[in-house]
């Protein structure tokens, strides 16, 4: 049983659930306990040891149903259960243990075979769905199909109503059991390499450019959704901390003698420091012209499932001109809000110089020594006056300014990107073109590694 | 409840279903299965689910059928060792040190020089740091009760990640470190409650260190149960009737749906206004009980009498 409960834990393993040794130790521990002579039982005391969230146990239930899903060998029982199954074969299906358990239609015996010859095999080491068939052929083997075949065949030259009748009944024993073993292989197939493709894919996913040529398939913009709310939830849970931080040890002089004068000069009342813990609060303006759009709604998307650890989020949107988008964003899901602000402003000739010009008239008193200013964009103003100074009072009165450019560098001075200008103003410029390097910045930014 | 029957509530997973149900806490067999194990591994047991739905009430229920004292910890934030396991009475100490000054003063007196002087101040050096001075807090008591005890840290999510891995050597050996005193291990190990709301997630060591048990919002079924057992002398008539309408609401966008504790609320309210069955204008009156938030109360008012009409799926 060892052995089957470490293919267990690997096939948890395989769809992100974390079963450390300790763990390991806790569930051999469990069995030993309960037994597994009760399924609900066993898969209860299993579930409590080994799935640590609510997603897990809901997780855990399926793959525990999948992996201890042994399905019946649906063989016919022979019609006389008293007569000698092996009768009418050739001599040689005498010594075939396989044929012997196909004729007597012994499930539970097939079944142990199975196991038997897919430990042989290997077949839960898969990892690509294209090494199913593969697998099943050697699983079979492994089986011993070939002396079946051999039996078949010659059954069916041998003379008399017997043997050909023990012939078609092998046969049929033969198709079902084929059948069971691809179900079989598929059946670890969805246990151990499901997740591992997911994985790849979500990986690539990560690593797509956001203002690639066609836009984003609608396909990958679901999974790029949720990806970049986990990617925002793993940040989310990192950076979560108190605000106000115990300081043990570090008296607090000044306030303890301020209370010890009630007491005559007495220390009863001691204070010790505390440390305050500033929440980022965010400004995030984002450019929403054609090539920014698709970054500038991830960008917001993720801003705004940080709500847990921003204090306070502003968000901003121009192409010409400079809206709020805030009222939109609370009226309508992230998700779709983009298209909101496309329809009010979209279509209009980029001017980041009139757009900073709105926001310094309008939002500038949203700007205090806490502020985050995150700039999307990628600084084609269509030879615009770029208003350097503008961008230099945000800089001032901001405790950061972070620019985000889909571009890489080397097209920063080119054409009418101005963004080598904008530089000078930025505590940080960055190229920004993947989920990837999002969730990095972004992680920056809580981390508050940026000077001040 | 004696030992003997206390143990034998122990012996098996159906065995503790029945016996918190004789204390109103109708457990499914996840919950118990779950518990059991706690007791069997001797291991904490980490209790999550949405507000209301009786994490604590599962602690005070084990505490009562196991006929053991229930030593509570509430977690906040800024919660630390001081407060969870142990202080120096620190006024008192100063206040003694006060009276007692004179009579230090005199028996010091005749000493010769400097150090006989501190030699014997080293003799009375460990007066006021020993036990009368000591302020047991929830841990520390708890590891202290030599027949064991049940012991509820409620909220752990509240605290601070400094306190989560303080808490590991506690939860893994049942034992804390004093300096002053040395190792204070349990006699005895306390069957221990962790509930968390999920307002922040925990460490993978604590998460490790602990069985899971989830609790979800319960079925239909479940729920008639609860209040029947928790609303004693309810009709069954009006149980399945608010039980389907508390079922449905929850199948709606609510920024909070209610979870068991305001189903028992909404009964218990629904009996003091002498309602044998639901209705529309009781419901209305009654509907900030169940509900918590107003603008879930708006969205729902326009709808309440086809939530009534609506069968029990």
């Amino acid at each position: 049983m060892q052995t089957a409960l470490e293919d267990f834990f690997r096939a948890l393993r395989a769809a992100d659930i974390r079963v450390s040794p300790a763990e390991a130790i806790d569930a051999h521990r469990t069995v030993a306990t309960v037994g597994f002579a009760e399924r609900e039982l066993l898969k209860d005391a299993l579930c409590a040891t080994l799935a640590k969230t609510a997603g897990e146990v809901s997780l855990f239930d399926d793959i525990f149903e999948t992996f201890f899903d042994r399905q019946a060998f649906v063989v016919p029982p022979q019609d006389d259960p008293e007569a000698d199954p092996m009768a009418s074969l050739p001599p040689e299906a005498a010594e075939s243990e396989l044929a012997r358990l196909l004729m007597a239609g012994d499930a539970s015996g097939l079944a142990q075979a199975m196991e038997a010859a897919a430990e042989r095999a290997q077949v839960s080491q898969i990892r690509l769905s294209t090494q199913r068939s593969r697998l099943t052929r050697k699983l079979l083997e492994e089986m011993g199909l070939a002396e079946i075949e051999q039996i078949i065949a010659n059954a069916r030259r041998l003379e008399g109503e017997g043997a050909s009748t023990a012939a078609a009944r092998l046969e049929t024993a033969r198709k079902a059991l084929t059948d069971e073993a691809g179900a079989y292989v598929n059946r670890q197939h969805e246990l151990y390499a499901a997740g591992s493709g997911r994985a790849l894919r979500e990986d690539l996913l990560a690593r797509k450019a956001l203002n690639a040529d066609g836009g984003i398939d609608p396909v990958d913009l679901a999974m790029m959704q949720a990806l970049v709310k986990r990617m925002a939830k793993r940040l989310a849970d990192r950076y979560s901390r108190r605000r106000n931080v115990a300081w043990t040890g570090h008296l607090d002089v000044r306030r303890t003698l301020r209370k010890s004068m009630g007491y005559g000069g007495m220390p009863f009342d001691i204070v010790f420091k505390t440390k305050r813990v500033d929440k980022p609060s965010i400004v995030a303006i984002c450019d929403v012209s054609k090539s920014v759009a698709a970054a500038a709604q991830f960008l917001l998307t993720f801003l705004y499932s940080l709500n847990e650890v921003v204090d306070r989020m502003e968000a901003f949107a121009f192409s010409g001109r400079m809206i709020s988008v805030n009222a939109l964003l609370d009226d309508h899901p992230v998700e779709t809000a983009i298209l909101e602000v496309l329809k009010q402003i979209g279509f209009q000739q980029t001017d980041y110089g009139r757009s900073l010009e709105d926001f310094c008239e309008q939002h500038l008193d949203q700007l205090d020594r806490h502020t985050t200013v995150i700039f999307l964009g990628d600084a084609r103003s269509n030879y615009a006056d770029p208003r350097l100074d503008l961008l230099a009072t945000i800089q001032k009165r901001s405790r950061a300014l972070i620019w985000l450019n889909p571009e890489p560098e080397s097209y920063w001075s080119q054409g009418d990107s101005v963004m080598n200008r904008y530089e000078r103003f930025c505590h940080v410029a960055k190229t920004c073109n993947t989920l990837g390097q999002l969730e990095r910045i972004i992680e920056d930014v809580l981390r508050t590694y940026i000077p001040h | 409840m004696t030992p003997s029957s206390s143990a034998e509530s122990l012996a098996s997973v159906p065995a503790l279903i029945a016996g918190l149900e004789q204390f109103g806490y109708i457990a499914s067999r996840r919950i118990a299965t779950a518990l059991y194990m706690a007791v069997k591994l001797q291991k904490p047991i980490l209790v999550e689910g949405s507000a209301g739905v009786g994490k604590t009430e599962l602690a005070l229920s084990t505490a009562a059928l196991l006929g053991l004292p229930l030593i509570r910890m509430q977690c906040y934030e800024g919660l630390d060792e001081s407060k969870a396991l142990y202080e120096w009475k620190y006024g008192k100490q100063l206040l003694y040190t006060q009276i007692l000054k004179d009579r230090m003063g005199a028996s010091l007196a005749d000493a010769e020089d400097m150090d006989a002087a501190m030699v014997r101040l080293h003799g009375m050096g460990d007066l006021f740091f020993s036990e009368p001075f000591l302020e047991p807090r929830p841990l520390m008591k708890a590891l202290q009760e030599d027949d064991g005890c049940v012991l509820l840290i409620d909220e752990i999510d509240k605290s601070d990640e400094a306190f989560e891995a303080f808490l590991l050597e506690v939860l893994s050996a049942y034992q804390v470190s004093i300096p002053e005193l040395g190792v204070l291990k349990a006699k005895t190990p306390p069957i221990v409650f962790l509930t968390s709301n999920n307002v922040r997630d925990l460490g993978d060591a604590l998460k490790r260190r602990c069985l899971h048990l989830h609790i979800p919002l319960p079925d239909a079924a479940l729920e008639k149960r609860i209040v029947a057992s928790r609303v004693p002398g309810i009709e069954a008539n009006l149980t399945s009737q608010l039980v389907s309408f508390v079922q449905s609401l929850r199948t709606l966008d609510l920024r909070k749906s209610p979870s068991i504790s305001e189903t028992v609320d909404w009964a218990r309210a629904l009996i003091l206004l002498n309602a044998d069955e639901l209705e529309p204008e009781v419901v209305r009156d009654s509907l900030n009980v169940l509900l918590k938030f107003e603008q879930d109360i708006v969205a729902i008012e326009p709808q309440i009498a086809e939530l009534i009409r609506r069968p029990l799926a």
